[in-house]
């Protein structure tokens, strides 16, 4: 009956963000482009024949860099800038009212984003085959799924992460100077600029642990076909959301407690 | 006379944007941590380009660092005094308060342009001059006057086409209202810069050159402190800034025709 009224309650939230999303489009295809780094990175490899000696072939090395584009089009967060907006401007309050965590609306938003987004990344992913045709390639249905489902799941983990920041909001009244500051390992670290095999040895030796390299390399490697531990892969993944939930519940009751409404 | 007015119109403006930005000093702090991983994160970067490869587009490791410390600067430029200032254009056409800016006795993209500072993009411009004193010290470049001159000079137009690049995008926000995200695109467009622009394929090259003339930005002022330059090099870099300059203000004034009120 409780998760009846959930699944209706996310759906008919789902479905208006779409209908938001939509009305959107050409900031949507923007978003969409503003993301095509890793393949200028690509052009940087491949052109220097970097490739060569970390063992991976240009074509592998070409799906690597499309798939870690794609994994981060479905990937991408940007909850802490609507909350500490919707904080500054006293819309929150309104929300907190209703017996309904606000996080749910920001979910269904990311969600509707990324269906909406959909066609944007398959129309670059076109151009990007057109000219290098030998990369192309179909994974089979199981590695499809399986890679849906730790992008998935990267998009939880970078979702918590930024969440815990956005209740910081209810301390420092700006918090997304903080997410600046987390994006810059999520950026060098996550394999969207270099793929981590590369990485050198005293990096190697300890990355495996943080939650980078599942952001986008782990989903990037499956959905590519190149070499990677599925298995360990998807329990660091799931490590790191029961590691990461519990916080952003404690740290949402506390930073509610603390919430002192602003605007009108 | 007039210029006098403008330097004291602008003095004020750094006294009152400084007052409000030095009211989130915990914000600064984070913004200075995140400028050096920043810069950490790059050289990183580039380091892995350069593990196996010697040379790379034809540029040594302590060459491209030239290019990262002039990309540094110009990004802390971008931080100081673009970025917050060119945001903010948003923020006027959606709520209408260009209006008192058209108001006022002073030119309007004067005040647009430059009203609003902030103060941790300073950091990032004096790390980019170390690195840069740390490149002519390892890359044994003497100092001389027609160096100087030179470089100063490239790396004034390098500035001048990056404003006129954004406030180009922003001005655009006349008709669109929201190009938050097209700024968004410039942005990730900027962050080839930081690579030397003869290590893409020769498409991407025509391209970064002619219609995003990023080419422009970092690799000339570079060149220039190789000592390696042609000299048509810079005078295309200086036509190409006066041209952007002059674009700019004409495209502004040309908006200006369509701004009609958002507010009552």
């Amino acid at each position: 009956m409780i998760s009846n009224l959930f699944n209706k309650k996310m759906f008919t939230l789902l479905k208006v963000q779409y209908s938001n999303m939509l009305e959107y489009r050409v900031e949507i295809a923007l978003w969409a482009i503003s993301g095509i780094i890793p393949l200028f990175m690509l052009n940087i490899w491949t052109n220097n024949n970097l490739n060569e000696s970390i063992n991976i072939s240009d074509v592998m090395l070409s799906r690597y860099f499309l798939c870690a584009f794609f994994v981060r089009q479905f990937s991408v967060v940007w909850v802490v800038f609507s909350f500490e907006e919707d904080s500054l401007l006293g819309k929150l309050s309104p929300y907190l009212i209703q017996p309904l965590n606000p996080f749910f609306r920001y979910f269904a938003q990311h969600l509707a984003e990324q269906i909406t987004r959909f066609p944007f990344a398959i129309i670059i992913a076109i151009f990007f085959f057109i000219f290098k045709p030998e990369s192309i390639w179909v994974p089979n249905l199981s590695i499809i799924l399986l890679s849906t489902i730790s992008t998935f799941l990267s998009f939880l983990i970078q979702f918590l992460i930024q969440s815990i920041v956005a209740c910081l909001c209810f301390w420092t009244e700006k918090a997304s100077s903080i997410e600046r500051l987390l994006f810059i390992p999520t950026l060098f670290l996550s394999g969207l600029l270099a793929p981590v095999v590369s990485f050198p040895e005293y990096i190697k030796s300890w990355i495996y642990i943080t939650p980078f390299p599942y952001l986008i390399d782990f989903p990037a490697n499956l959905l590519s076909g190149n070499s990677t531990n599925i298995f360990g892969g998807f329990s660091m993944q799931i490590l790191w959301i029961l590691l990461l939930f519990p916080i952003f519940k404690k740290i949402w009751f506390e930073g509610t407690k603390k919430y002192t409404a602003m605007g009108s | 006379m007039n210029l006098r007015k403008y330097l004291q119109v602008y003095t004020k403006f750094l006294q009152t944007s400084l007052a409000s930005e030095l009211e989130y000093k915990t914000n600064i702090l984070i913004d200075l941590l995140t400028a050096i991983l920043s810069l950490i994160g790059s050289i990183f970067l580039l380091s892995i380009f350069f593990q196996n490869n010697g040379i790379i587009g034809g540029w040594e490791f302590r060459q491209v660092l030239i290019i990262q410390g002039i990309y540094t600067i110009l990004n802390g430029i971008t931080n100081t005094w673009f970025n917050p200032n060119l945001t903010e254009i948003v923020k006027h056409i959606r709520e209408g308060t260009l209006d008192f800016v058209l108001l006022k006795p002073i030119d309007s993209q004067f005040f647009i342009s430059l009203k609003k500072i902030n103060p941790s993009g300073f950091l990032e411009i004096m790390l980019g001059f170390c690195l840069l004193l740390f490149c002519i010290r390892i890359n044994q470049i003497n100092l001389n006057l027609s160096f100087l001159t030179l470089s100063l000079i490239t790396i004034i137009c390098s500035i001048l086409i990056l404003y006129s690049l954004w406030f180009l995008i922003s001005t655009t926000t006349i008709w669109f209202v929201k190009t938050w995200n097209a700024t968004e695109v410039l942005r990730s467009f900027l962050y080839i810069g930081r690579f030397p622009l003869n290590s893409f394929s020769f498409s991407l090259r025509i391209f970064f050159s002619v219609f995003i003339p990023i080419a422009f930005i970092t690799s000339i002022p570079s060149e220039v402190f190789l000592g390696h330059t042609q000299l048509w090099k810079i005078l295309l870099e200086v036509v190409v800034a006066i041209v952007f300059l002059i674009t700019s203000r004409k495209f502004w004034l040309f908006g200006l025709r369509f701004y009609s009120s958002a507010s009552s």
